[in-house]
């Protein structure tokens, strides 16, 4: 464990020093420089502050005994025993970090009536798929959830511990490392595992602006979310591998204060997270009927059509088409995105697709330098030429 | 009823950018306000409140310059303010944050309803709340899209599921972290600062918890630790193509044709 400590004898004007923390952490009480609640550990101090005035000292800590915690869990999200994609994702990623250690990939199933689809899990590299189905389970309600999540961590002992960042993942997940007062590391978007078994992860932080590379080096299990289409889904294999195992969870433990009462069904919609072609419209698309332009490209291509957030807090476009930080994350085929200049926040959503076109009448915009394929023109010029391509006879 | 809103103070922009050079934050323009978030907390209580009455306290873990923020919730209708502060605190990630916010309420008197934002424009993980569930050893539910009534001992509560919509009932006491436009959030009322005039808060540091184990809080209660932060890496193979849009949109439909998202028919 780290911790902070000033050397008072190094500063002769504290005063002059407390703006150099971006977080206000820096205060002088009676005359000498301290540091408060606000501080993030970023060492800007360190660097930036009197030479040797700030120093970054280990405290002891007990070391937990890592080589009892062993495989890496998988918990596998599902609507009505309908397994979301995202699991599988988590299971390749589970088989990488697992085969480097030589360690067992376990999937963690819970729910009423769903051992009939465990068996879906068995082609996707699962060691041990482990299934708690009982009634009390049939709603995603927290106190059963996480008792049988904590039984499945008490007798397996897993030394990594993932889980999508779905609405149920991220309620879970964190309800259940406190219970092991562990660490958890929400929306990592990598995962790399040492030798020791300490989980390397990298998740964006301050709003997508930088990157943040965080370890939980004395605790276990060590608990990480990721969100849907980060990882790539791996190849369903062609035969089944691994066994089923039956749990039967304590019956005072599935108690809960929670009752669900009714269930509704949500109109369908095609999800955008699902769409292998994407057309974003951003503000260079300047009145709400243009888009119209941008619905006829995408209805040309096959794709769905998106947008960055000013348009959907300007109201022309549905909120659940909205792309990035704060709206969803994709990686489909191609995306195009037309008139969108690139914002942090907005990258943050899409950067993993597998081909992007920007078309931005300033090629200087940050978009440029996310795409791999870059148009510097003006997108009512461009599209319509470029439909009137696709209608045309091609040759 | 008793309801406790957990707030946050954040940084006012989250346009921080680093130094690439030196790995170092670049510190423009770094102001504060209270979490966007949490203004939805806020209201949701306010509204539970204006049914069934009672008070709403709201509560947070920061620096003493986070006690802004609590002014700002008397401003559009808090009862009463709580700041954890202490330097101990410093360094705190989710856990420690829960952890302490636990310690906090318990001190406090825990509510009925402890009301969260969806999550925080900095930390940004929305786990705080069922942390702080954990520690209390109460329920909780996210992702709150509707309060549909709060009962004499329950809460019903519409959660927003991927594909669907489900109505719960609640037991007091227990943590609800809600969505982002459940309700519009007032607005500061100027009227309503004259009223407060000079209201205290009440601060707490650890010396009032019940476990003032150092190593649970702040760095050393932190499993995770950050070892370090920098830029996200730039995509290197671009292409850049300019010229006049014929040429543009002829170049285009090549490389869609070239990637097969176009398929030129037989003619
Ligand atoms: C915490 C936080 C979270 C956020 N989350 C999101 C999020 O999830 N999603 C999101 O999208 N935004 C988000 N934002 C907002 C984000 O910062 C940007 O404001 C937004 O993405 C910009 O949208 P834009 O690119 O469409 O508009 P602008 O930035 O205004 O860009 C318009 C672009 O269009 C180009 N243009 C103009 N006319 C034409 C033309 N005729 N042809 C071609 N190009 C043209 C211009 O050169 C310009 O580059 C968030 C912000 C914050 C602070
Ligand atoms: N330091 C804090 N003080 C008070 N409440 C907090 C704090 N950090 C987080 N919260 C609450 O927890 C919610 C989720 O935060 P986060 O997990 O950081 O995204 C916020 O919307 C707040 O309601």
């Amino acid at each position: 464990m780290k911790k902070l400590i000033i050397h008072h004898d190094r500063i002769d004007d504290p005063e002059k020093w407390v703006e150099i923390c971006p977080f206000g952490a820096l205060e002088v009480v009676d005359g000498k420089l301290e540091i408060n609640a606000a501080c993030k550990m970023c060492s800007i101090c360190i660097k930036q502050g009197p030479k040797g005035a700030f120093e970054s000292v280990e405290t002891d800590i007990s070391a937990v005994a890592k080589e009892e915690w062993k495989g890496v869990a998988v918990y596998v999200d599902h609507l009505e025993g309908n397994i979301h994609p995202v699991t599988y994702e988590l299971l390749g990623k589970a088989g990488e970090l697992a085969r480097k250690l030589d360690h067992p990939v376990y999937a963690l199933f819970s729910g009423s009536g769903i051992i009939r689809n465990a068996e879906k899990l068995r082609y996707y590299g699962a060691d041990e798929i482990i299934v708690y189905d009982h009634p009390a389970l049939e709603y995603f309600r927290i106190e059963p959830y996480a008792a049988v999540f904590e039984d499945f961590i008490i007798k397996r002992k897993p030394a990594i511990v993932l889980a999508g960042g779905t609405t149920v993942g991220r309620s879970l997940a964190p309800r259940v490392a406190a219970r092991f007062r562990t660490g958890l590391t929400a929306d990592c978007t990598l995962l790399e595992v040492r030798e020791n078994t300490d989980l390397d992860q990298i998740r964006p932080a301050y709003g997508g602006n930088i990157m943040a590379h965080i370890h939980t080096p004395n605790h276990r299990p060590q608990f990480a979310t990721v969100r849907y289409k980060i990882f790539p889904t791996p190849e369903r294999r062609k035969e089944p591998s691994g066994t089923i195992t039956r749990m039967q969870p304590a019956e005072e433990r599935l108690k809960s204060r929670i009752d669900v009462r009714e269930i509704r069904k949500k109109e369908q919609q095609m999800n955008l997270e699902d769409a292998e072609i994407i057309v974003v419209a951003g503000r260079g698309v300047k009145k709400k009927e243009d888009l119209l332009l941008i619905r006829t490209l995408a209805a040309a291509l096959g794709g769905q059509t998106a947008a960055t957030r000013p348009l959907i807090e300007n109201g022309w476009a549905d909120p659940r088409n909205q792309i990035g930080l704060s709206g969803r994350t994709v990686k489909p085929k191609m995306i195009i995105t037309c008139g969108v200049s690139g914002s942090i926040q907005f990258v943050a959503g899409m950067q993993n697709s597998d081909y992007i076109i920007a078309i931005n009448t300033d090629e200087n915009a940050p978009i440029m330098k996310v795409a791999h394929l870059g148009l510097a023109g003006d997108l009512y010029e461009i599209i319509p030429r470029l439909l009137a391509k696709m209608t045309a006879d091609p040759s | 009823m008793e309801l406790m809103v957990c707030i946050k103070q954040v940084p006012g922009t989250s346009e921080v950018d680093i130094d690439e050079k030196t790995g170092v934050l670049k510190r423009e323009g770094i102001d504060s306000k209270m979490n966007p978030y949490d203004l939805y907390a806020l209201e949701t209580a306010f509204r539970i409140r204006e049914e069934r009455g009672g008070t709403v306290k709201v509560i947070s873990m920061g620096p003493p310059q986070a006690a802004a923020v609590l002014f700002e919730s008397f401003m559009m209708g808090a009862d009463d303010g709580i700041l954890l502060t202490d330097r101990r605190f410093a360094g705190a990630d989710v856990l420690a944050t829960a952890y302490t916010l636990a310690q906090g309420i318990e001190k406090a008197g825990v509510p009925d309803i402890i009301v969260c934002g969806k999550q925080t424009t900095d930390g940004d993980t929305a786990q705080v709340g069922p942390e702080i569930a954990e520690f209390l050893d109460i329920p909780h539910v996210t992702n709150i899209r509707r309060i549909v009534a709060a009962e004499e001992k329950t809460v019903i509560v519409e959660m927003d599921m991927a594909e669907t919509v489900e109505i719960m009932s609640v037991r007091y006491p227990c943590l609800i972290s809600v969505e982002k436009n459940i309700y519009t959030p007032r607005l500061p009322s100027y009227k309503r600062k004259l009223e407060i005039g000079d209201r205290e808060i009440i601060r707490l540091s650890l010396d009032d918890f019940s476990d003032r184990n150092e190593l649970h809080y702040g760095l050393n209660g932190s499993p995770t630790q950050v070892l370090k932060v920098f830029p996200p890496a730039p995509n290197t193979d671009h292409d850049l193509v300019r010229g006049d849009s014929g040429h543009l949109a002829a170049y285009l439909f090549e490389r869609l044709v070239e990637r097969k998202f176009i398929r030129k028919d037989p003619v």
